[in-house]
Formats: structure tokens, sequence, C-alpha cells
């Protein structure tokens, strides 16, 4: 006899549900905490995963996550967890200890091998809302993601200080909330909105903002995309998606000094 | 030695802002091929012979003696293959 899963959480990003049930009462604490905001219970799941919570192993390795297909299944490994999923049911296992870190991690990587097929992807990047039009900034960790972040002007809706989702729709970019956060440490606004421009983040001794010629743009943007598969027909995807948002959308450098005062140049 | 370059088929590649990308499926590198390194991979067919593919796109596009040519080339055929976006071979390779 099957065991009763007690707990299906339904975690919404992006307009993507992944339905995570479990066992443990612990674990399902520690996504409604994580995810507030991003939960939506009923919601008709586009991906379901079994979750296994299983001790913490003290010899985990602290290695890179790992991603890759295998008999036409995605695995995807790290040391503090292994999970199975079939695109082609969108249903999978998960074995992981109590972590949010870990769960946070696998939706973040189960995103971008959905969003790879439909043009979008996740960007190491801050975007922020304000008068229905959204601003993406990305940059390396330091660049000064959260810097902008914690200065939006009030009345702006921060979507994320770290990784954005964007996703290609009918009438063009839209970039969505997500609850991947950075130094903030809190659930980005849970709303969309149609993406004005990227930005290239560097900080300088002036506010100023420059033009940049496509192929340093699509570099930065390939070298900020969120992207773990060993799989060449998932790096044709990622790198058409970049380019194709390149080509689509203006892309600049914002040079900043890290005060207010940036927002009046945007 | 006659040598024959073909392009990978497990990478991807676009011309953009005038400038040839290619991203390699193997790895995820990034590489940025200037005029005439765009100009061999873009002819890089597998069935003419490296020589006659320097004579042709690039001797006659750019202004570089043929030696000279054939020797970046090679060169530059063996770089790309060692990141896996091209395929060197001394046999004609099959698409």
């Amino acid at each position: 006899m099957s065991a009763v899963l007690a707990h299906d959480a339904r975690v919404r990003v992006g307009g993507m549900c992944v339905r995570l049930t479990t066992t443990s009462t612990r674990f399902a604490g520690i996504l409604e905490q994580r995810f507030a905001g991003f939960m939506e219970p009923g919601r008709e799941a586009d991906y379901t995963f079994e979750v296994e919570v299983v001790d913490p192993r003290p010899d985990a390795p602290d290695a890179d996550v790992r991603v890759w297909r295998e008999e036409g299944l995605w695995r995807i490994e790290r040391g503090d967890f292994r999970a199975v999923l079939d695109p082609r049911t969108r249903r999978g296992r998960i074995r992981q200890a109590a972590s949010p870190y870990s769960i946070d991690t696998l939706l973040r990587i189960v995103h971008t091998l959905s969003l790879a097929d439909e043009g979008g992807f996740l960007l190491h990047a801050a975007s922020v809302v304000r008068a229905g039009r959204a601003q993406v900034f990305t940059g390396v960790s330091g660049a000064g993601k959260t810097t902008l972040s914690r200065l939006a002007p009030p009345g702006a809706d921060v979507l994320t200080d770290e990784i954005s989702y964007i996703r290609r729709e009918a009438g063009g970019y839209v970039a969505y909330g997500t609850p991947f956060a950075g130094e903030l440490a809190r659930p980005g606004a849970n709303v969309r909105a149609p993406i004005e421009g990227i930005y290239l983040l560097s900080k300088g001794p002036r506010n100023r903002v420059d033009e940049v010629a496509a192929p340093a743009a699509a570099r930065a943007l390939l070298g900020n995309i969120l992207f773990f598969a060993e799989d060449p027909a998932l790096v044709r995807r990622v790198f058409a998606a970049a380019l194709d948002a390149v080509e689509s959308l203006p892309v600049r450098r914002l040079t900043f000094v890290p005060d207010a005062s940036v927002w009046e140049v945007l | 030695m006659t040598r024959y370059i073909a392009r990978s088929p497990d990478v991807a590649a676009r011309t953009i802002g005038g400038e040839l990308m290619i991203m390699s499926g193997r790895d995820s590198s990034l590489f940025s091929l200037n005029e005439t390194a765009a100009a061999l991979w873009e002819a890089a067919d597998g069935a003419t012979p490296l020589a006659g593919i320097v004579d042709r796109a690039i001797c006659a596009r750019f202004d570089v003696a043929r030696e000279e040519a054939l020797a970046d080339a090679e060169a530059l055929a063996e770089d790309l293959a060692r990141h896996g976006i091209l395929v060197v071979s001394e046999a004609p390779i099959p698409r």
C-alpha cells in the first residue's frame, strides 16, 4: 500500500506552477516560508515532484550542480540533493534534506529547463517595475543588483534583487517577480510587466547610461544567464534565446553612483 | 598533408552586430570570430580541402600572402577543433 502524501505545496513562478508533495511536515513549513507570496493552493500543476526528505549527509561534497539528460530523463544532482524529471510527463522525484536552499536551487533549474523551450531564461539580475514597465539590471555578484533594488523609488515594485525571470510572450518580453532572493533576503513582488530594457551594471563616479553594441550585449547576457545542463540541444536553445532578446530589447550600460540619484537617469 | 575541416554539429552560431558568435554545445564556452576566422568557419564544409578554402575564402577576399594565410588557418583550425566547434580530418568529412 502506498504512503499517504500529507502535504501538497504549489509554487507558481513566472506563470509556471510546480507541485511538490511531501510527507514531511517540517519541509512543508519550509516551503511555506521560503516561497511566501508564490504559493497557490489548488492551482493546476505544470510539473509535479514527489519530495523524499532525508537526513542531511554530513559528507555531502560541496560540488557544483550537475544537470544532464539520460535515457530521456533529466537528472539533477548536487551534494545535497538528487532529482530526476521526465520531461514528457513533467513528473519527477526529489531526494533532499529539509533545506530551503536545495529546493530553491532545484526549482531554479526546473524553470531554466522549461523556459529554454519557449525562448525565455533566468538571468542574474535585479528587476524593478515603474509605471508598468520593467527595467532589468544584470551583473555579477557585487555589481550592485541588491543596492539598486534597495534604492528603488517609492511606488516601484522590486521583482527580485537576484534572479530575474524573463519570458518571451506574444506581445514581447515580460519580467516576472520571483521568490529567488539575493542579499535582500525576501521574495520579490509577485507581479509581471513588459520589459522596457536591460541594463548592464557597473559602478562609477557618476550616473550615466550608454548604448552597448549587440555583440557585447550578447556576451554579457550569455555570461549572466543561469544555465546548468550539459546538453548541446539546450545550449542551442539558450544561445538563441539570449541573442533573440538582444535583437529585440534595448540593452544599455548603466554606470552608477550607489545612491538614490541613479534613478534619475533611468 | 591535405586537411579537411567541418563545422561541428554540436554548436550554436549566429552573426550579430557583424560579429560571428559561436557557443560550444560541449562545454558552453563562447567564441567571437573575427572576419577572417568567420570566413574560414563558414566555408568549412567538410569537402573542400583547407588549402582550397584558404584560396577561395581568405586569399580572394583579404590582402594576405597565401603561405601566411594557410599557416594561420591551420593554427586556427586546430584551436577551434580543441574547443569542439570545428572538426579537422585528413579525409573528407561526411555531412
